[in-house]
């Protein structure tokens, strides 16, 4: 049985967003909507998240970081590109230094558009992005059986 | 035979103790949830965290971290089985400061800068709260004439009726102890104010899971010290005990949620002075008259 499921801590990285869905992202945490009912958790820590949400494009100078991340979570993991601009870059998708949305750095598993995305998105998304959490963990425990026989 | 039960107390505890902090602690999060006016995740959810960490991939920095949280984990366990058969306050309160220095030991070891500041915070916390344990420590033998807490069942009246300055010291430590803000400095439940994530910056997964297990140990450890205060030759004042117990921990839930994280400095001289006024004054009633 996976139990990542159960509670997706997650970790914030505002890439060049406006700002617009970096307060969406925490608003969904607030009082309103309560992202811990589903045991969300925003942690400060990519070593403790389960998944990673990014928020704006990716340009010449984030690119690096947002790797830098991706990498330092542990598996099993899942990327919510939350907004258009870290869909695909959005109305900045044509700025000189800007490269496009979340997946020139990194695997996206969920794309959540909207400008800015609304909380409810947000939710939709993370709890997509809980089933290839699953899916994930699934495989991870196959091949940590794998790798012991 | 002393030896016999401390075995068979810290087997028990090592089962029942986890089970109850995790209840203790789904309780605290919904409490802390309905305060800021949020629903609040489901009872069972720290259960649900630790499962998900234990299955989750092991990446320690060095392999010797995690045997220092297993020592933590271990001391623990043992510190809580001395206390709850009976055994000695003082050997359970070195017990449980060993625990602390594993835990700093392990925090230390990976190298890491955010690591190192929880490190630095987590040792302030043990010399904040170290001098009002030992306050309380002898206070329960000036009180009770032992420091076994088997004694306490052979009184007429609970110590607290002696200790009660103490008492209001230990509630002031608690706070620290419990990782409840405003000093939860070196490791805080709520990570939007933390410098990346203090003394467990360095610690995921499998290794995330034992501190969490630790925790819930601490917990009830802890609680387990507050209500001895009210326990005497009776057998109902465990109720009284666990009565208490429930109000000091909702207590500690409002203060947590009702305050803004203070400076090390202000934890130090505060809890020294609490423990000073406190453990002091009431030990030298206590000696003197």
């Amino acid at each position: 049985m996976a139990f990542a499921s159960k509670s997706p801590w997650v970790i914030h990285y505002d890439g060049s967003s406006c700002n617009g869905c970096d307060i969406e992202v925490l608003a969904t945490l607030c009082p309103g909507f309560d992202g811990e009912r589903f045991g969300v958790i925003n942690t400060g820590n990519p070593k403790h998240a389960d998944i990673f949400l990014v928020t704006g494009s990716i340009n010449e100078q984030n690119i690096e970081v947002v790797r830098q991340i991706y990498d330092q979570m542990v598996e099993p993991k899942v990327v919510v590109a939350c907004g258009i601009c870290a869909c695909t870059g959005g109305i900045f998708h044509d700025c000189y230094n800007v490269l496009g949305g979340v997946d020139k750095a990194i695997p996206v598993d969920v794309y959540a558009p909207g400008c800015a995305v609304r909380p409810e998105a947000l939710i939709d998304a993370i709890v997509k992005g809980i089933a290839v959490l699953d899916e994930k963990s699934a495989a991870l425990e196959k091949k940590k059986k794998e790798g012991v026989a | 035979m002393t030896l016999l039960y401390t075995l068979i107390g810290c087997i028990v505890f090592a089962i029942v103790a986890p089970l109850v902090g995790c209840l203790i602690a789904g309780v605290d999060r919904i409490i802390s949830a309905r305060m800021q006016g949020r629903v609040g995740p489901p009872l069972l959810q720290p259960y649900y965290d630790v499962r998900k960490l234990l299955a989750k991939e092991n990446v320690s920095v060095n392999s010797v971290e995690n045997t220092y949280i297993v020592c933590a984990l271990v001391f623990t366990i043992v510190a809580g089985g001395i206390f709850f058969s009976g055994g000695n306050l003082l050997m359970c309160v070195f017990v449980i400061t060993l625990a602390s220095m594993f835990f700093i030991i392990a925090a230390y070891s990976a190298r890491s800068p955010y690591a190192e500041v929880g490190a630095n915070r987590e040792t302030l916390q043990v010399m904040s709260y170290e001098p009002m344990v030992l306050f309380m420590a002898v206070g329960f033998y000036l009180g009770a004439q032992t420091f076994d807490i088997n004694g306490l069942f052979t009184l007429d009246v609970p110590i607290i009726a002696n200790t009660w300055l103490i008492f209001i010291g230990l509630l002031f430590v608690l706070t620290i102890k419990l990782r409840k803000s405003p000093f939860d400095l070196s490791m805080s439940h709520h990570a939007h104010q933390e410098i990346v994530r203090g003394v467990t910056t360095e610690m995921s997964g499998p290794t995330l899971a034992r501190v969490e297990i630790m925790h819930w140990c601490e917990n009830v450890l802890f609680l387990g010290w507050v209500g001895m205060f009210f326990v005497w030759g009776n057998p109902l004042s465990i109720l009284l005990a666990l009565a208490v117990i429930a109000v000091v921990y909702f207590l500690e839930i409002w203060i947590d949620n009702n305050f803004a994280r203070m400076k090390w400095q202000f934890m130090l001289k505060s809890a020294w002075i609490v423990a000073l006024v406190a453990g002091g004054v009431n030990i030298a009633f206590l000696v003197f008259l």
